[in-house]
């Protein structure tokens, strides 16, 4: 089953303006915080890291903790100086990271 | 004796200030479609209406909503052969975008064969194992509820038109009966938060119209779509009473006649909701 | 005591619903570390009023989802830059909830997410600039538990 993350920015862009970028990954987010029917706590599981970059710089980036809700939605803005490419990855507690990309190019 | 006093202002502040909120921001200005003649409501209003605005713009936005998330992954598993035949969904229906226009905002509709109504649900598990020959999904299953979405999202739009009359109509009864029935430790039936007192307050919670014209729906308290027979399931637990089963004749009735008490509404699946 | 009256048990009745609603957790002690966190974020610096924005609605549909938007005033040039936000919320069982880092690239220092809060709390932002100043927002979140529909 695919889980793809999904991202939502423009194709293109004037040079210099600035973007929004909305994205949105499925997660449960386990917080640590449920127990289960037996009454044992459910161990944490999260997404605690999100990355941002442009043709290989550092944009955006968060730490995130328990409180984030399920299906994490990271919105956040990005200036663009060149054509290039997004580079997104979102790091879970288990080591496992999910990436994504997105082209964007320049409006003549 | 002056303090019981003062305590009564304290209240009386409360009150006012409860009874100020309660009416600002979802007053009756709530926007609806006339309902048509002889129907329960005089106006027929969404869920949408009676929820808060930051709850309206996160189903407003097709990225923003996580009720997506559910709709890309059954939009592969459309196209993902699955069971002893080897087929798709897509094998048979092809494009769900042109087959499935329409079909969601008919459910449930009548079965010739199975000589009761069937809803999605049941419809897509019907299809999985007699022409797919593959295992049923079972209800709740995050699989099962995706699909039902999918489906149901083709229609996002249309309105809800579902038949009352002919087979269904001893079906509609029942239905009927089940909404207008008090239930469970407290006492109550669907028709006394719903009909009686929809845009007031019970306890905490902001009581709607009680329409299922968003479901598959994305509740803000689960994190994760919610199918309608596990709201109706839930309600009933909130009342204090022992539920009907999920896809028993029973929900279906009521699945018939809570769809024809939002007959014409946009369907808005996959919606928000709290 | 004698019976109530009318009037006195619509008062007593609504009151009670809305005493629920009213804020009283946000006026305790915090009841976490958040405290301790942002101490450990600001080196025990004080941070100023201003500069930030802090957007959660005023009463949350559900405590489970609640929509949060920051818009910090900062040019985001290389040398004039918000480089972190700290969020903490101070009644939930932890008060972390996340840290932003933004850079000049980011363009505007804005940005949306969804957190959750277990009860009626504050939720405070404090942001880091680029030379070491440090500004500091809160808003109280209305939180209902119960009702029926959870």
């Amino acid at each position: 089953m695919a889980d793809r993350p999904r991202i939502k920015l423009p194709k293109e862009a004037k040079q210099g303006e600035i973007i929004q970028v909305k994205t949105l990954v499925s997660h449960l987010m386990e917080s640590g915080q449920r127990k289960d029917a037996q009454g044992k706590t459910i161990p944490r599981k999260i997404i605690n890291k999100f990355t941002c970059e442009f043709n290989g710089k550092p944009v955006f980036a968060c730490a995130l903790e328990p409180a984030i809700s399920a299906n994490p939605y990271i919105q956040f803005d990005a200036r663009v100086d060149e054509a290039g490419t997004f580079k997104f990855a979102w790091t879970d507690d288990d080591g496992t990271v999910i990436t994504a990309e997105e082209k964007i190019t320049l409006k003549a | 004796m002056y303090a019981r006093y003062g305590s009564l202002v304290v209240l009386a502040a409360a009150a006012l200030a409860l009874s100020a909120f309660g009416t600002s921001g979802q007053e009756a200005e709530r926007k609806g479609i006339p309902a048509p003649p002889g129907h329960v409501f005089k106006t027929i209003i969404s869920g949408y209406e009676f929820r808060s605005k930051e709850t309206r713009a996160l189903q407003d936005d097709d990225l923003e909503n996580p009720g997506f998330l559910a709709i890309e992954r059954a939009a592969d598993v459309w196209k993902t052969a699955e069971g002893s035949e080897g087929k798709s969904c897509m094998s048979c229906h092809g494009e769900a975008e042109t087959s499935m226009k329409g079909v969601g905002a008919a459910m449930p509709k009548w079965s010739e064969r199975l000589d009761k109504p069937v809803n999605l649900e049941q419809q897509i598990n019907i299809c999985r194992t007699e022409h797919m020959k593959a295992e049923p999904w079972a209800f709740k299953s995050q699989q099962l509820t995706d699909m039902t979405a999918f489906v149901r999202y083709q229609s996002r739009g249309m309105p809800v038109t579902v038949k009352i009359d002919g087979p269904m109509s001893p079906w509609f009864e029942k239905g009927k009966q089940i909404y207008y029935t008090r239930v469970g430790q407290l006492d109550l039936a669907c028709a006394s938060c719903h009909e009686q007192n929809n845009g007031k307050f019970l306890r905490a919670d902001f009581l709607s119209q009680g329409q299922s014209n968003g479901f598959p729906t994305y509740r803000l308290r689960d994190q994760r779509l919610i199918p309608l027979h596990e709201r109706f399931e839930g309600c009933m637990f909130d009342v204090r009473a022992v539920p009907y089963t999920p896809l028993s004749d029973e929900f279906l009735a009521l699945e018939l006649y809570v769809a024809w008490r939002g007959i014409g509404l946009p369907v808005e699946t996959p919606s928000v909701r709290n | 005591m004698g019976a109530i009256n009318r009037r006195q048990a619509f008062l007593l009745g609504g009151g009670f619903v809305a005493l629920t609603m009213m804020p009283m957790a946000a006026n305790a002690e915090p009841s976490n570390d958040a405290a301790e966190l942002i101490k450990k974020f600001t080196g025990g610096k004080e941070a100023a009023s201003g500069k930030i924005s802090l957007d959660l609605p005023e009463i949350a549909e559900n405590g489970n989802t609640v929509p949060l938007s920051l818009v910090v005033d900062s040019p985001m040039t290389a040398d004039n830059y918000v480089k972190e936000v700290l969020f903490v919320a101070d009644g939930n069982p932890n008060g972390g909830v996340a840290t932003l880092m933004f850079s000049p690239l980011s363009g505007k220092a804005e940005a949306s997410i969804r957190i959750r809060l277990a009860q009626t709390q504050n939720v405070i932002a404090v942001a880091k600039m680029s030379d070491g100043s440090l500004f500091t927002e809160r808003k109280t979140v209305k939180v209902t538990i119960g009702g029926c529909g959870g």
